[in-house]
């Protein structure tokens, strides 16, 4: 055993010394880079532009992204980190490994967001997507579905260990304030199960266990283009839908900072916009050359995109948890 | 008795390669963990002993106590009968499928366990037929117990047929002679034998309930069903918080070592002597009741097992396999997976069987080390292995380039307590029959192993061998934080298409890693066990 971990040791040490040079680090989540992701397609945009090698780095998600940059930091071999959303922004920022982009912060199309660290590339809403097979009459109000009774179950992720499940609790904050938690005890009855993340939600709700589940505006495009039906449908609801923000940040200690920023531009181009809708099932932050697929058309669009900043969000995150913990716990 | 105490010289070897292989598993494992602790100021959101903590504790003890107790207690009556039935159409397949379980990542487990017991699943469309009323929902305590025991009642089954199997033809036949009842066979025989590997079997399921994760969260209905190791994960991934992750590490170790403990003292030793494992001829098998009550509990120990399984494959068969197989990304995974699972199962089995070769030659106190050593390991999360494991490769060597060594290493550390259970008590009786005839030849060492100890051994050896290679294939957390567009094995693969929305691509993929669990269970059970066997 001994053996063979110092074996193992010399063997790695050897391989170290012959590192590559001359290219783009871009540090970003696991989907991003898969064959039937963005990456590939962006990769060689970019590459016929710039004359470099762009290499990702593919981890997990946004919350482990965050982690490899503090369990790494001022060391990062990142020089592009690509794939926080906003609610993960404080944290980053607080680490003090990133550079302004320099860019016009407004020049992006999300909603509510200019910052001169981190980019916007792409956004979409929350959303309650339903089988209208075995729903007929989807909830038309977040206070509607909290008030549903529990006949018509819902499936929602943790807020303890995944995004979607956070951004539910964000947006019965905004929408409920200090009635928070007495919406979460009135919705309890309702909610069939809480996921540890997005795909065992999902998976539950396509196996028909209950016609309703916390998902994106955007879901019902992947049914329609990828799989020919309509069958599900995002439910919209009056008070708006909490949205969720990607944004990418160029690293400070970078040795590739003008290519970096290159990117940065980049990212808001055709080139890179083009890409985003029908292979990361999220809305554009940029121009894109030619419309979207026909089915974008047919989303709802949220009359009001909900939002809490950043900081807020960071101070208060523990303190609400908890708050969700207590009313549907027992 | 002083032989047990101080080893004699032949045993020394053995005594040291354990130490190695203990300070070994202690240096991967808790290096990692201290490290962890020790590189972050802790923000010290939440303390060990708030109401919150408690309350995940006694929730985690309980479903895992009872978990252990439903998957042991189911697993008995089905592999006396397996045992006891050696020859129905079906057997070997049946075997087979009992191992596969343990090689299926925990997602598709719930789904497969949905397809069946869910609102639209298989059983509520036979009642629905029927005019019967439908199942409850599979949601809270009992979906996590279903999941579970689905999960270990068939590793149990194994694991106790392992030992029954090794009970000498001639045991069987004197106590026909003797004019044994079935209870008395149950009582003398099958019991005392089952016993042996019980506290084993008992305590590895619990600390692998103890450790669950998405079957207690996704089944259980509610933030209520919490284990432990959600808190851990909560603590390291969304709050940061290292020092909490490892100090709520320390006291899910601290607690299931106390049980441990606890739990050998019901380990006795038994001395009946194993014997090549040869077509075994029972000659209990002819009453007519006994046939009834086995059939029946063949049949739904069975059905149990493989209607999950079967809707895994059913809901695979949907999938667009002429695409997929063109994919170039799942052959790259398939072969990673092969390739992790291997080494890393080659490394666990070697190191199990170091430790069980010695526990077998020690006295109770320095047997209890060995022991913990090649368990506690599972109760540490994968999560926290990887992380640490991460921090200290990250500051000395490129985590892309050495990220298939620590995927192997912290694989093989995960699976070494599913080979112990099964190679221990086989070193134990293997030790006690032999030692006297070894002595007398005045052999030693590894000739000794080879010549006396290996042929009755072998067939324990593909277990464990089997049982590490399927848990690695199924392995999921060490690879999302290792795996990169290189390095890929199937549960990352299935996962990736899932988050990509792309279930059916998913169901493939996962139709493929059972594929694969069979085929190696077959080779693996194959090559190993029949290479014995006498020609004909």
């Amino acid at each position: 055993m001994t053996r063979f971990l110092s074996l193992t040791a010399l063997i790695l040490w050897l391989m170290c010394l012959s590192a590559a040079a001359g290219t783009l680090t871009i540090y970003t989540y696991e989907s991003f880079v898969t064959d039937w992701g963005p990456g590939p397609k962006i990769k060689s945009n970019f590459e016929k532009q710039c004359g470099c090698t762009v290499k990702f780095v593919a981890i997990q998600d946004g919350v482990a992204i965050l982690n490899r940059l503090k369990l790494e930091g001022a060391s990062t071999a990142a020089d592009v980190v690509l794939g926080l959303d906003t609610n993960l922004v404080a944290e980053a920022k607080a680490l003090k490994l990133f550079a302004p982009h320099g860019l016009d912060p407004a020049g992006h199309s999300a909603p509510g967001w200019t910052d001169d660290v981190f980019m916007p590339y792409d956004y979409g809403h929350f959303a309650f997507v339903y089988d209208s097979d075995s729903l007929k009459k989807p909830p038309e109000s977040l206070a509607e579905l909290v008030e549903g009774g529990a006949k018509e179950k819902i499936i929602i992720e943790d807020p303890r260990t995944s995004t979607p499940g956070l951004g539910l609790l964000l947006w019965m904050k905004v929408v409920f304030g200090d009635r928070a938690s007495e919406a979460w005890k009135t919705l309890r009855p309702r909610i069939l199960t809480v996921t540890p993340g997005w795909s065992e939600a999902y998976g539950l709700f396509t196996k028909g266990e209950a016609p309703m589940v916390l998902s994106y505006t955007t879901s019902p495009a992947y049914h329609m283009i990828e799989e020919k039906t309509d069958r599900y449908k995002a439910a919209k609801f009056s008070e708006g839908h909490y949205v969720q923000i990607e944004v990418a940040g160029m690293i400070q200690s970078s040795k590739n900072q003008k290519l970096a920023r290159k990117f940065m531009d980049f990212m808001l181009q055709p080139g890179f916009q083009d890409v985003i809708p029908t292979s990361n099932w999220m809305w554009p932050a940029g121009k894109t050359s030619k419309p979207l697929p026909k089915a974008f058309d047919l989303l709802i669009k949220p009359e009001k995109s909900l939002m809490l900043d950043p900081e807020t969000v960071a101070r208060n995150r523990k303190a609400w948890t908890d708050e969700w913990l207590n009313a549907t716990s027992q | 008795m002083a032989q047990r105490d101080e080893p004699v010289d032949g045993h020394r070897t053995a005594i040291v390669a354990a130490w190695v292989v203990t300070f070994a598993i202690a240096a991967i494992a808790v290096v990692p963990l201290l490290r962890l602790a020790t590189s972050f100021d802790s923000p010290g959101a939440m303390s060990l002993f708030e109401p919150y903590i408690l309350g995940i504790l006694r929730f985690t003890l309980m479903q895992a106590t009872l978990s252990a107790v439903l998957s042991a207690a189911l697993a008995i009556p089905v592999a006396r009968a397996l045992a006891k039935r050696q020859h129905f159409p079906g057997r070997e397949l049946l075997l087979k499928l009992f191992a596969v379980p343990l090689g299926l990542p925990q997602l598709i487990a719930v789904l497969g366990i949905i397809s069946v017991y869910g609102k639209e699943g298989l059983l509520n469309d036979l009642l629905a037929a029927a005019a019967l009323p439908l199942l409850p929902a599979v949601f809270g305590l009992k979906g996590i117990l279903l999941a579970h025991v689905f999960f270990n009642f068939p590793m149990a089954v194994r694991f106790l047929l392992a030992r029954l199997e090794t009970v000498p033809q001639e045991n069987w036949r004197l106590a026909a002679s003797l004019g044994f009842r079935p209870v008395d066979y149950f009582r003398h025989l099958e019991w005392p034998n089952m016993r042996l590997a019980l506290p084993g079997v008992f305590s590895l399921i619990f600390m692998l309930c103890v450790t669950s994760f998405t079957i207690v969260l996704t089944l259980g209905g509610g933030p209520q069903a919490t284990t432990l190791e959600v808190a851990i994960y909560q603590a390291l991934r969304f709050d940061f918080d290292p020092a909490l992750a490892a100090r709520l590490a320390g006291l899910q170790i601290a607690l299931c070592a106390l049980l441990l403990l606890l739990l050998q003292r019901f380990s006795v030793s038994v001395a009946t002597p194993p014997r090549l494992r040869i077509s075994v001829m029972r000659p209990d098998g002819d009453d007519s009741h006994g046939r009834l009550f086995d059939a029946l509990a063949i049949l739904l120990g069975g059905l149990f097992v493989a209607m999950p399984i079967g809707a895994v494959l059913s809901d695979g068969l949907g999938a667009d396999f002429g695409r997929l197989l063109g994919d170039q990304t799942l052959w790259r995974a398939a072969g990673w997976s092969t390739v992790i699972a291997l080494t890393a199962a080659l490394l666990a089995t070697t190191a199990a069987a170091t430790l069980a070769q010695a526990i077998a030659r020690s006295d109770a106190r320095r047997a209890s080390v060995f022991r913990l050593a090649g368990n506690l390991v599972l109760l540490i999360p994968p999560l926290i292995l990887a992380a640490g494991a991460f921090l200290i490769v990250h500051q000395n060597f490129d985590p892309q380039k050495s990220a298939l060594f620590a995927v192997i290493i912290i694989n093989a550390m995960m699976a070494l307590p599913f080979a112990l259970p099964v190679l221990e008590p086989a070193f134990r009786t293997s030790f006690e029959t032999h030692e006297r005839l070894a002595a007398s030849l005045g052999m030693r060492g590894f000739s000794r192993f080879r010549l006396i100890e290996w042929p009755t051994l072998k067939p324990s050896f593909a277990l464990a061998f089997l049982a590490t290679v399927l848990i690695s294939l199924g392995e999921f957390g060490v690879i999302a934080f290792f795996g990169s567009e290189r390095l890929i094995t199937l549960p990352l693969l299935l996962y990736q298409r899932i988050g990509s929305y792309r279930f059916n691509d998913a169901a493939g993929v996962a139709l493929i890693l059972l594929l694969l669990c069979l085929a190696l269970s077959l080779l693996i059970e194959r090559k190993m066990l029949f290479a014995t066997r006498p020609p004909a």
